[in-house]
C-alpha cells in the first residue's frame, strides 16, 4: 500500500535544504485569491459595474449640462475634460476599498496564515498590489467602454497606452491604501483618512477643474499632489499622438517619471510597514 | 531532543508586562499545553514562538531554528492553526489548500498529493470543493489544521483550538491531533484555557500574570495539591471561613461564592466540620483536586480573565 509509504516519508526531517518559496508563487496565489474572491462576490462585481454608470449619469446628464470648462479649454464639454479623471476616480477607490480588508484580515483572517509562512514580505505586498490592481484596471477598463459619449474615440495605441497608464497608476495608490492600512487598527480610522487625505488628492488633481481660475495655494497643493501627475498621464494617454483639447497641469514625460517614482515610493513604503514588526498591530 | 526551549522571555507592551521571565522546554513528539486565563501572557508567546511578535528579551529556540535569528526557518518548521479562521470562505477547501501549499513553495504534482493526504488525514476529502463558508464551525477547523501540514511541519503550534467549537467537534478535533501524533511524531504546542482540553496534553505550563506557575503533567500537578478538595456551599462566607480555618488549622480559599480548602485527609476534614458546623452549611462535597484547583494552589486566586489584560 502506497500509504504506508508516505506515512513513513512524512516523519518530520531535518527541514535545511529546503527550497525558499520565492517570489513568483506566493505573488501569482495571492493574486489569483484576490481576483477569484472579487467573481464569488455578486456584491462586489454589481458595484464593480455601476459605480461607473452612475458616474456617467452624473457628470453626462446632471452635471455635465450646467458647467462648462471655460477658461482654457471652452471647446470641450465638461464629460471629456473629466474622463481622465473619472478614470483616476474608479482606480483610486476601488484599489483603497480592496485594501480596506488588510486591516481585518491580518488579524482575524486569512492573512494571519500568510504571515506565518516563510514568504518574503516584498511577496506578500506585490501579492496584494497586483491582485488589487487587476481589480481595478478592469473596473477602470469597463468605464472605458463609455470614452465614445464622452466624445473620445480611442485607437489601439491609445488603449494600450491607457491601459499601460492604469495599470501603473493602480500600482501606485495600491500601494497607497496597502501602506495607509497596514498602519491603521480599525477600519474606522481608514474612514477618517479617506475622507481627510484621499478625497482631497483627488480632488484636487487637476481632473475635475482646469487649474487656470484657482487661487495660489490650491494651485501649489496641486502641484504637489502625486494624482495630479497620475492624471495627467491619463490624459496623455488617452490622447496619445493628438491635440490634446485641454492642456494638462504636467507634460507627458514630467506625468510618466513622477507616477512611477510615485508607484515605487508607495510599494517600498509598503513592504517597510509590513516587514516592520507586526508587534503593534497584532497583540 | 527538544522541538521548543524557551528562556528568560520578557516583553511588555507600554507599561504592561506580559512576559516576566518564562523559561521551559518541550520535548520532540511531546503535546505541550500553555494553560492559563486570558491576559496571562500565554497569547503572548504564542506570537513570539510563532514570529508574529519580535522576541525583545531572552532567547527562544523552535526547531533547533533561533526565533530571532532565523525567523524563515522556524516559519518553515511549524504549522500554525490561529483562534480566529484564517480561511477565505470564498474560496473551496482545495483552493485554500493549494493558496497554502504555494506560500511554502509547493506546487504542482507534489501540492496535489500533499493536499491530498492531509485531507484524508482530517477526513475532509469528501468536502474538498465546497466552499469554506458553507462548513460547520468543526469542519473549518479541521481544514484549518490540514492546511498547516501541508508543508510537513515538525512542530503544530494552535491558539485556543476549541474556542466556539461543540463538545463533540473538541473532541473530534482532539481525535485528530492524537493521531497526527502517532502517525508523525509530530510535536504539538497547544494555548488554552478549558480544562479539558489541558488534560489532554502530555506536560503543561501553567500562566498566570506573566509568569510561569507550574510545569509538569496534568497528574504530577495535581498531586502537587498532596489530597483531596473540600468544596462547601454556605451563608456567611466570610465568617463560615474563618471558622473552618480555625477549625481545622488549614487556608481555606474563596472561589465564585464556594469555600475551597485542600486537606490530606478528606473524610476527617468533612466530618469534623460538619459536627461543628452543620447548621451552617448548605452543601459539602468531596473531589480529587482538579487543574483548576492547582490554579488555585499555585497563585491563591481564582482563575479567570485578569483585569489587566493587555491582549
Amino acid at each position: 500500500m502506497p500509504r504506508i509509504e508516505q506515512t513513513a516519508a512524512i516523519a518530520p526531517q531535518n527541514i535545511e535544504g529546503r527550497p525558499a518559496p520565492g517570489l513568483f508563487w506566493p505573488c501569482w496565489t495571492l493574486t489569483r485569491r484576490e481576483v477569484v474572491r472579487f467573481l464569488r462576490q455578486r456584491s462586489r462585481i454589481i458595484g464593480a459595474l455601476g459605480t461607473p454608470l452612475i458616474f456617467w449619469l452624473m457628470v453626462g446628464g446632471g452635471l455635465g449640462k450646467s458647467f462648462s470648462v471655460g477658461g482654457d479649454a471652452p471647446d470641450i464639454s465638461y464629460m471629456e475634460f473629466t474622463f481622465p479623471g473619472a478614470l483616476a476616480a474608479i482606480l483610486l477607490f476601488t484599489s483603497i476599498f480592496s485594501m480596506i480588508s488588510i486591516i481585518d484580515d491580518r488579524r482575524e483572517g486569512f492573512m494571519q496564515g500568510v504571515l506565518v509562512a516563510p514568504v518574503s514580505r516584498l511577496a506578500i505586498v506585490l501579492g496584494k498590489l497586483i491582485g488589487a490592481s487587476v481589480l481595478a484596471v478592469a473596473q477602470a477598463g469597463v468605464f472605458m467602454l463609455l470614452a465614445p459619449t464622452a466624445g473620445i474615440s480611442l485607437g489601439v495605441a491609445n488603449l494600450l497606452a491607457t491601459i499601460a497608464a492604469m495599470a501603473l497608476v493602480a500600482v501606485a495608490v495600491t500601494g497607497l491604501g496597502f501602506w495607509l492600512a497596514w498602519l491603521m487598527e480599525s477600519t474606522q480610522g481608514f474612514h477618517a483618512i479617506m475622507n481627510v487625505v484621499l478625497m482631497p488628492m483627488l480632488i484636487l488633481s487637476g481632473a475635475f477643474f482646469p487649474l487656470g481660475g484657482s487661487s495660489g495655494i490650491i494651485r501649489w497643493i496641486t502641484y504637489a499632489n502625486p494624482m495630479t501627475y497620475a492624471v495627467s498621464l491619463l490624459r496623455h494617454s488617452i490622447y496619445l499622438g493628438r491635440t490634446e483639447p485641454v492642456e494638462s497641469v504636467a507634460g507627458p514625460l514630467v506625468a510618466l517619471v513622477v507616477t512611477a517614482v510615485f508607484a515605487a515610493a508607495m510599494v517600498g513604503a509598503s513592504c517597510r510597514v509590513a516587514s516592520r514588526e507586526t508587534a503593534k498591530a497584532l497583540q | 531532543m527538544m522541538i521548543v526551549s524557551v528562556q528568560d522571555i520578557r516583553h511588555r507592551y507600554g507599561t504592561h508586562v506580559a512576559l516576566d521571565g518564562v523559561s521551559f522546554d518541550v520535548a520532540s513528539g511531546e503535546c505541550f499545553g500553555l494553560l492559563g486565563p486570558n491576559g496571562s501572557g500565554k497569547s503572548t508567546l504564542f506570537k513570539i514562538l510563532t514570529t508574529l511578535l519580535p522576541l525583545t528579551s531572552g532567547r527562544a529556540i523552535v526547531a533547533s531554528h533561533d526565533v530571532m535569528t532565523s525567523r524563515a526557518d522556524v516559519r518553515r518548521a511549524i504549522g500554525v492553526v490561529f483562534q480566529s479562521p484564517s480561511l477565505d470562505v470564498f474560496l473551496t477547501v482545495r483552493e485554500n489548500l493549494l493558496h497554502a501549499g504555494h506560500l511554502y513553495g509547493l506546487t504542482g504534482a507534489t501540492l496535489s498529493a500533499r493536499i491530498q493526504e492531509a485531507m484524508t488525514a482530517l477526513q475532509i476529502a469528501d468536502r474538498a470543493n465546497s466552499r469554506v463558508k458553507t462548513l460547520s464551525g468543526g469542519l473549518k477547523r479541521r481544514v484549518e489544521i490540514a492546511k498547516c501540514l501541508l508543508h510537513h511541519p515538525a512542530l503544530l503550534i494552535l491558539d485556543e483550538p476549541s474556542t466556539g467549537l461543540d463538545p463533540l467537534a473538541r473532541k473530534e478535533l482532539w481525535r485528530h491531533l492524537q493521531q497526527l501524533r502517532q502517525d508523525r511524531g509530530m510535536s504539538i504546542l497547544v494555548t488554552t484555557h478549558f480544562m479539558d482540553e489541558a488534560e489532554r496534553c502530555d506536560r503543561l505550563g501553567i500562566f498566570d500574570r506573566g509568569r510561569l506557575v507550574a510545569l509538569g503533567t496534568p497528574d504530577e500537578l495535581k498531586r502537587r495539591i498532596g489530597g483531596e478538595c473540600v468544596t462547601i456551599e454556605g451563608d456567611e462566607l466570610d465568617a463560615l471561613a474563618s471558622d473552618v480555618e480555625s477549625l481545622l488549622n488549614r487556608k481555606a480559599a474563596r472561589i465564585d461564592g464556594l469555600l475551597k480548602l485542600e486537606t490530606p485527609d478528606g473524610v476527617a476534614a468533612m466530618t469534623r466540620i460538619m459536627s461543628s458546623l452543620g447548621p451552617r452549611i448548605r452543601s459539602i462535597t468531596l473531589g480529587k483536586p482538579t487543574l483548576e484547583d492547582v490554579f488555585v494552589h499555585e497563585t491563591g486566586h481564582p482563575f479567570e480573565e485578569s483585569p489587566a489584560a493587555g491582549e
